[in-house]
């Protein structure tokens, strides 16, 4: 089964991959369509106004009331519409198409590495006899695997997101295989902190908090970049914004995935404080991995106030958002390598 | 927001404005910008980064003898660090000023707008704005087969179907307005959020000035016993509002510990059987406790954390006197390669003559434990944290052990003072010993090493703020998913007559007050609802 599970992380890392290199020729392939879909842009703009504040992802249907003629002019906010309007030269038709084609590719590798994902941890968890995320290497297994899910789950349901699949499994290829490499640790039972129901509950959320925030955090990367290329900068990595949807519909996606993630995490650090209790005799010590846990907190709950916050800009607020992922990174990785604390892992 | 109104507002001083109507102005707006979102913003920012340091340096509360090795080794900068707070950040002047300016800023942010929430709740929805086209949602033209009056009646309705509280009020064209205004509780469950803030930092407070707690190292058995008395605890801390005799009265005994560990010495499993009794009842009970398990006792929580090994040592001196102690040696790694001292102040005294202060023959020994000795002896750790080979490493030392002079120092160490003064003296060469194993000393005296005994560190807390923490904890998640998943929206309708007929013109729009997905599709079924019955 151990041996099973460590397969299925290596097929998992190559799905991402492959998964990755198609949502990056369904980019650099669909640049071509981009200059005319900028200029129908450009010209739809007016309506795109009105329309501001209004939800995000229905930017077509913006017009209501049956009465008057439907829909004035189909504007996409996301770039990869089936069919691009009309690109320079070439039939429209085939490069749409193949363009299409290569998305729903890297869905489906998306798809067929997070299968291959979950097998993997759940191998893990059938060899140790217990829920696999009892240390280190297990825990970004899991984190990972719940920002794949979540990432599916929400290109399901606003499919015209899925440029920012590049960004997505590039995160997950990068922190999955410096997981093998760096982190990997043997099959073990739990050590007897680690030894409690609470270790379902507190890790299992914390897991799934992360994961989520892991996809905002890609979102809002990627409203930075589109931002900047809206004002019209043109180096890199602006100009990897022009095949992203429109700076705003990622500002107000950032914040969504964010305010569902919040609570999570708050629950989270609630249910290691009754753990702790239990544990430790205090339910808050301040041992490093609180502190970074708290810090990491209270930055987010910054950023939700900062979008709430009139006098701050949008991008400025989406900043914050991005220091909250790097407090939970040091809250991964430098707390367990560099301070140590109470929060023991196995083999780390 | 307010900061916005503050910067709009220029707080002109009357020119004739004497010095006290400046200073009211002044605190005004001080009091303004203190309580206003960015101001806010900044403090939860310099929360967050001030808690940094807490992480990075060693800290008092967390670990007492690392700050003490940090500042030993920083010559320099530690007595700066230490002058700046910085080894105990979070009871720092710093620390606290930023996070009570946070929630005195918070009680000025929330209290006003609990009174403007509990005021929109029971206002009517405000009237329709003059241009609904300027809406984000919009729809013009729908009609309606009836005089204005019953199509107001027919869309109050609906929306009232939808639960939005509606108002209708009559315009002077004799048309209607339908206002309706829904998601009240979303400001509900973000001041619920806020309020458990409040809730939260008070039960903090409360347990920390109306808790205690105590540790003690205890060897197992029934000569390690001790009561809840503060003389019994090698450390402890009261709580503000707590005396010594507050604690609750209950005595402890550890009858057993075990320890298991994987191949790799991971542990896997600690326990310890805990006797104990409450009050004066007589009659001792028994519970298993380990690490996630403590004994919750009335108004104390016991707790089992560290473990080590005490060296049984026996120790017959020159008239033939043998005694005998268990020494408690500290673990100083991982496979619990353990050191401390065994002490025999009473050694050598000839009953004929008594005590002589001059020449004192006290004795002690000092040693390395090794549960189990590695393959190669050159290393000095232990290979094992279990006892699979055990060594005693013991060193003698004879003289005055400078225990009268009635400096406290610790008991797992010897006195440096008196060794360097010649006082307490070296004899001999270290003794390898085994489990059974006895040496003897140059003067003929006899040491045997007769096994060991398990010690865990049971430790005795009471926070009285748990509860008033778990509460607000709840709540504040509560508040939060509210607040979170709340969408506050407007919806108008404008029904006008048309020039006489019995036919009304009915105009829809609405405003979606917070950033929330659905809220187009939303205000498209109202309207084709609209459409249908009107
Ligand atoms: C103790 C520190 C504070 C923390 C941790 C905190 C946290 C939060 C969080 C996480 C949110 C977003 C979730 C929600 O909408 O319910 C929020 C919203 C809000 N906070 Fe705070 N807050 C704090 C202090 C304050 C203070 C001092 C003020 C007033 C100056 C304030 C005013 C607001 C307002 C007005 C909103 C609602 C924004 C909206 O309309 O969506 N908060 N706060």
């Amino acid at each position: 089964m151990a041996a099973l599970s460590d397969q299925l992380l290596v097929v998992a890392i190559l799905g991402y991959l492959v998964a990755m290199l198609c949502y990056a020729a369904e980019y650099s392939f669909g640049a071509r369509g981009a200059v005319a879909r900028v200029a129908a842009r450009a010209a739809a703009r007016p309506r795109e106004l009105a329309t501001v504040g209004a939800g995000g992802s229905t930017a077509a249907g913006s017009t209501v009331g049956g009465s008057t003629p439907p829909v004035v002019a189909p504007v996409s906010p996301a770039p990869v519409s089936p069919a691009p309007v009309s690109p320079a030269g070439g039939s429209p038709g085939n490069v749409g198409r193949r363009l299409h084609g290569l998305g729903v590719a890297a869905l489906v590798f998306t798809v067929l590495a997070a299968l291959a994902h979950a097998g993997c941890l759940a191998t893990r968890g059938l060899a140790a006899h217990r829920v696999p995320w009892g240390n280190m290497y297990e825990f970004v297994l899991a984190v990972t695997l719940v920002a794949a899910v979540a990432w599916l789950v929400l290109v399901v349901r606003r499919p015209k997101v899925r440029p920012l699949g590049l960004f997505v499994a590039l995160t997950l290829v990068v922190l999955l295989g410096l997981d093998g490499m760096v982190l990997y640790t043997r099959v073990a039972p739990l050590v007897p902190a680690l030894n409690s129901y609470w270790l379902k509950i507190h890790v299992t959320l914390a897991a799934t908090a992360s994961g989520i925030l892991l996809v905002g955090f890609c979102a809002a990367v990627l409203h930075q970049i589109r931002a900047g290329y809206e004002r019209g900068k043109r180096g890199f990595p602006f100009t990897l914004g022009v095949r992203l949807p429109v700076a705003d519909n990622l500002e107000r996606l950032t914040f969504r995935v964010h305010a569902f993630a919040f609570p999570i995490w708050t629950l989270a650090i609630i249910c290691g404080a009754i753990w702790a209790e239990s544990a430790w005799g205090r339910y808050w010590g301040w041992d490093p991995k609180e502190t970074w846990s708290f810090i990491a907190w209270v930055v987010y709950a910054g950023y939700l106030h900062a979008r709430a916050t009139p006098s701050v800009k949008r991008s400025t607020a989406t900043w914050i958002a991005v220091v909250g992922w790097v407090a939970m990174m040091v809250n991964l990785f430098g707390v367990n390598f560099v301070v140590h604390g109470l929060h023991s892992y196995a083999g780390v | 927001m307010s900061t916005v109104h503050a910067a709009e507002a220029p707080p002109t001083t009357p020119p004739d404005g004497a010095p006290r109507n400046r200073a009211a102005g002044l605190a005004r707006r001080s009091w303004r910008s203190l309580t206003s979102m960015r101001t806010a913003l900044i403090l939860l920012f310099l929360l967050a980064v001030a808690a940094i340091p807490g992480s990075l340096l060693p800290q008092r509360n967390v670990n007492v003898e690392k700050v003490s090795q940090y500042i030993a080794a920083h010559p320099t900068a530690g007595p700066w660090l230490d002058r700046l707070a910085l080894f105990d950040v979070f009871s720092s002047p710093w620390f606290s000023a930023i996070y009570l300016l946070l929630f005195v800023s918070l009680v000025g942010c929330v209290v006003p707008r609990l009174r403007t929430h509990l005021q929109a709740l029971l206002r009517t929805p405000p009237d329709a704005p003059a241009r609904l086209s300027r809406m984000p949602a919009h729809a013009g033209d729908l009609r309606h087969d009836g005089d204005p009056a019953s199509a107001a009646q027919a869309l109050r309705a609906l929306l009232r179907r939808r639960r939005f509280r509606v108002a209708v009020r009559e315009q002077a064209d004799g048309g209607y307005t339908v206002s309706a205004e829904k998601g009240y509780l979303k400001e509900t469950g973000n001041l619920l959020f806020h309020f458990s803030l409040l809730l939260l930092l008070f039960g903090v407070a409360f347990g920390s000035w109306y808790g205690w707690h105590g540790n003690r190292n205890v060897i197992a058995g029934p000569d390690g016993a001790f009561c809840d008395t503060l003389q019994q605890y090698d450390d402890y801390g009261l709580g503000a509002r707590v005396s010594p005799r507050d604690l609750p009265p209950f005595c402890v005994q550890l009858d057993s510990f075990r320890a298991s560990y994987l191949d790799n010495g991971q542990p896997l499993q600690f326990a310890g059987n805990i006797s104990y009794t409450v009050g004066r009842s007589a009659q001792p009970r028994e519970q298993s406790v380990s690490v996630n398990h403590p004994l919750r006792l009335p108004k104390a929580n016991v707790y089992l954390l560290g473990h080590g090994y005490a060296p049984v040592i026996r120790y017959t001196d020159r008239f033939g006197r043998a005694q005998t102690t268990a020494a408690l040696f500290l673990p100083e790694d991982d496979t619990l390669t353990s050191s401390g001292v065994a002490t025999f102040p009473d050694a050598n005294v000839d009953p004929k003559v008594g005590v002589d202060p001059n020449h004192k023959q006290q004795v002690a020994f000092w040693g390395i434990y090794l549960p189990t000795a590695p393959s190669d002896p050159s290393v000095g750790h232990s290979a094992f944290p279990a006892e699979r080979d055990p060594r005693l490493m013991l060193t003698a030392y004879r003289g005055d052990l400078g225990m009268d002079a009635g400096i406290p120092h610790s008991v797992y160490t010897l006195d440096q003072d008196e060794i360097s003064s010649g006082r307490l003296q070296k004899v001999g060469k270290p003794m390898m010993l085994k489990p059974g194993d006895s040496a003897t000393l140059d003067d003929g005296t006899k040491v045997e090493f007769l096994g060991t005994r398990p010690w865990a560190t049971i430790a005795v807390r009471y926070d009285p703020g748990e509860k008033i923490v778990l509460v607000a904890a709840g709540l504040l998640v509560l508040g939060l998913l509210i607040s979170l998943s709340g969408r506050r929206r407007r919806v108008w309708f404008r029904v006008t007559p048309d020039g006489g007929r019995s036919v009304s013109l009915v105009e829809a729009a609405a405003l979606p007050r917070n950033d929330y997905p659905g809220f187009q599709a939303e205000f498209e079924r109202i309207v084709s609802e609209a459409k249908g019955r009107t």
